[in-house]
C-alpha cells in the first residue's frame, strides 16, 4: 500500500502540491487526473524519490520512503516514461533487460535477452525489433518497448506517467488495454497519470482528481460520471465553463 | 548610501555565486572520483568511452599537432635569422611540443569535440527522461554516465598528448629537411638529445589533468542542463567554454609546477 499524507511541494513561490493525502491500495489500479501542470508527474516523481518532498510523508507498506533502502526500494518499481526514455544508445532488448543486465537482479546474458524478447512478445513487437535501436522505432514501438522494459523485472508497483501521449486513437487504446491486461495478469498495483479520459475509463479501478496542488476528488472508476463534484464533472465535459479556470 | 551600498551588493552576489560555482563543481568532482573507485563498475560504458575519447579523436588530434608543429618549424626559423640562431629549430620544435603545445591543443581539442559530446548527450538524456529512467532502474546515473566517461579521459588524453607531441615533432622534421635545408640525421639528434624525461612526464600529466577537466565539465553541465532545446544548447556552450579556461588555467599552474625553478 503507498500513502500519501500531507505532501507539500513548491518551486520557488509557486507551490504545486499543497497537502496531497492519497491512499492506493495493494493490486489497485490508481488513475490521477488533473489539468496540465497541477503536479501529477512531481507527484509521481515524489513517491519515486526522483524529487524530495519539502512536507509530509510518502509511505510504502508502512515504511518511509525517505528511508527505504534505495535499490531494494526501487527494485519493487516499473516505470513508463511519457517519452518512453528509452536509451538511445542501447538497441531494444538491451533497454528491456537493462535492470537484468546489471545489478541485484543481474541474469546471464543469454537470460536476459530471452526475457526481454518475451516481454517484447508480450507487447506486441516481435523478435525482429529486439536488435533494432530506439530512433528507429516509431511512437507507438518505443511506448511498447517502454511498457516492456518497466514489466521486465516483474515489479510490485507499476507507475504509467501519461502513457498515450502522442499517439493516435488507436494505438493509444491498444496500449490502454495491454496496460490494463498486464496489471491484471501481474496483480500488481499500478498508478497512471493522464488527462485521457478514455485511458481513465479503461486503466482505472480508482481515480483520483489533483487540482490546486490538493487531491480534489477519489473514488472508483464507476462513481466517476456521477461524482457530484463540479471539478470533476468539467474536467471529463471537457468544458471551458466551471470552477477550473481555463484560458483562453 | 543606496548608491554606495547597491554596487557593493552586486559585486557580494557575483563573489557568492562565484564561489558556489567552484565549491558545486568541486563537489561533482570529488563526487566523480568517488565513484570510479566504488563497485559497481561498468566496463563496457568504459571501453565506449575510450574509443569515443580515445580513438575517434586521433584524426583531429594528429591534423592539430602536424600542422602546429611545421608552423612553429617556420615561426623558429623565420625569428631565430634576426639573431642567426636558425639551427636551434629542431630543439624549440620539440620542446615547444612537449611542453607546452602538444597538451594544450590536445586539451582544448578534446574541449571541442568530447566536452560538447558529452554534454549534449548528458544534457538530451536528462531532457528525455532518460536519467530519470536510469535512477528508476536502479542505476546511479553519477556511476553510469560520469564515472567511466572522467576515468576513460583521464587516461586516454596523455596517451593523445603523447601521440600529439610526436606528430607534432614529425611535422617540425617534414618541414625542416624538405623546406629550411637541415639534414635528416642531426635533426633527429638534436631532438632527441635535447629532450629531457621532464618534460615528456610533465607532458602526459598535463593531458591527465586536462583529459579530467574536459570530462568533468562535459559530465557536469549535462547533468545540470536546462529543459528543451535551448537548454541542452546553454549546456553545451558552457562546458566547452568552462573546459577551456579550466584548462589554460590548470596549464599555468602546471608549468609554474613544473618549470617556475
Amino acid at each position: 500500500m503507498i500513502e500519501l499524507t500531507n505532501v507539500h511541494k513548491a518551486f520557488g513561490p509557486k507551490r504545486v502540491l499543497d497537502g496531497v493525502d492519497l491512499t492506493i491500495n495493494r493490486g489497485e489500479s490508481m488513475v490521477i487526473i488533473g489539468g496540465s501542470g497541477t503536479g501529477k508527474s512531481v507527484l509521481l516523481k515524489c513517491i519515486l524519490g526522483l524529487m524530495v518532498q519539502d512536507q509530509g510523508t510518502i509511505t510504502l507498506d508502512g515504511e518511509d520512503t525517505s528511508k527505504v533502502e534505495r535499490d531494494a526500494f526501487l527494485a519493487r518499481f516499473g516505470m513508463l516514461f511519457q517519452g518512453g526514455a528509452l536509451f538511445d544508445s542501447l538497441p531494444v532488448w538491451q533497454n528491456v533487460a537493462f535492470r537484468l543486465l546489471r545489478g541485484s537482479l543481474a541474469k546471464p546474458k543469454e537470460e536476459a535477452r530471452e526475457i526481454a524478447i518475451e516481454k517484447l512478445r508480450r507487447v506486441g513487437l516481435t523478435p525482429d525489433v529486439a536488435d533494432l535501436f530506439p530512433a528507429e522505432l516509431s511512437g507507438g514501438m518505443q511506448k511498447r518497448v517502454g511498457l516492456a522494459r518497466a514489466i521486465a523485472a516483474e515489479p510490485e508497483i507499476i507507475f504509467f506517467d501519461e502513457p498515450t501521449t502522442g499517439l493516435d486513437p488507436i494505438m493509444s487504446g491498444v496500449i490502454n488495454d495491454l496496460i490494463r491486461e498486464i496489471v491484471v495478469e501481474m496483480g500488481a498495483t499500478a498508478m497512471t497519470i493522464t488527462h485521457d479520459m478514455s485511458s481513465v475509463r479503461v486503466i482505472a479501478d480508482h481515480v483520483a482528481m489533483l487540482h490546486g496542488g490538493k487531491i480534489q476528488w477519489t473514488g472508483p472508476v464507476g462513481d466517476m460520471d456521477n461524482s457530484g463534484d463540479p471539478y470533476v464533472t468539467q474536467f471529463i465535459s471537457g468544458s471551458a465553463e466551471g470552477p477550473i479556470e481555463a484560458v483562453r | 548610501m543606496n548608491a554606495v551600498t547597491k554596487p557593493l551588493a552586486t559585486i557580494g552576489r557575483v563573489t557568492l555565486g562565484f564561489l558556489a560555482l567552484v565549491g558545486r563543481v568541486a563537489i561533482f568532482a570529488g563526487q566523480s572520483i568517488a565513484h570510479i573507485v566504488r563497485p559497481p563498475f561498468y566496463p563496457r560504458e568504459f571501453l565506449t568511452a575510450v574509443l569515443n575519447i580515445g580513438y575517434f579523436s586521433l584524426p583531429v588530434v594528429g591534423l592539430t599537432a602536424i600542422f602546429t608543429g611545421a608552423a612553429l618549424a617556420l615561426q623558429i626559423y623565420s625569428g631565430g635569422q634576426r639573431f642567426s640562431a636558425e639551427a636551434v629549430v629542431p630543439q624549440i620544435v620539440a620542446i615547444g611540443m612537449v611542453r607546452e603545445l602538444g597538451p594544450v591543443l590536445v586539451g582544448l581539442m578534446i574541449a571541442a569535440r568530447v566536452t560538447s559530446s558529452i554534454a549534449a548527450e548528458i544534457a538530451t538524456m536528462k531532457v528525455t527522461e532518460q536519467i530519470d529512467a536510469l535512477v528508476t532502474l536502479s542505476t546511479h546515473p553519477m556511476k553510469y554516465l560520469t564515472a567511466p566517461r572522467v576515468l576513460a579521459a583521464t587516461l586516454v588524453v596523455p596517451l593523445l598528448v603523447g601521440i600529439g607531441d610526436i606528430i607534432g615533432i614529425m611535422g617540425g622534421f617534414i618541414v625542416g629537411t624538405q623546406q629550411l635545408g637541415f639534414a635528416t640525421g642531426p635533426y633527429l639528434n638534436n631532438t632527441w638529445n635535447f629532450l629531457e624525461m621532464s618534460d615528456i612526464v610533465s607532458s602526459l600529466i598535463k593531458g591527465a589533468a586536462f583529459g579530467f577537466i574536459a570530462a568533468v565539465m562535459g559530465c557536469y553541465h549535462g547533468m545540470r542542463s536546462g529543459r528543451g532545446a535551448q537548454g541542452v544548447g546553454r549546456a553545451t556552450k558552457t562546458s566547452v567554454e568552462a573546459a577551456a579556461v579550466l584548462i589554460l588555467a590548470a596549464n599555468f599552474l602546471l608549468t609554474s609546477f613544473f618549470f617556475a625553478t
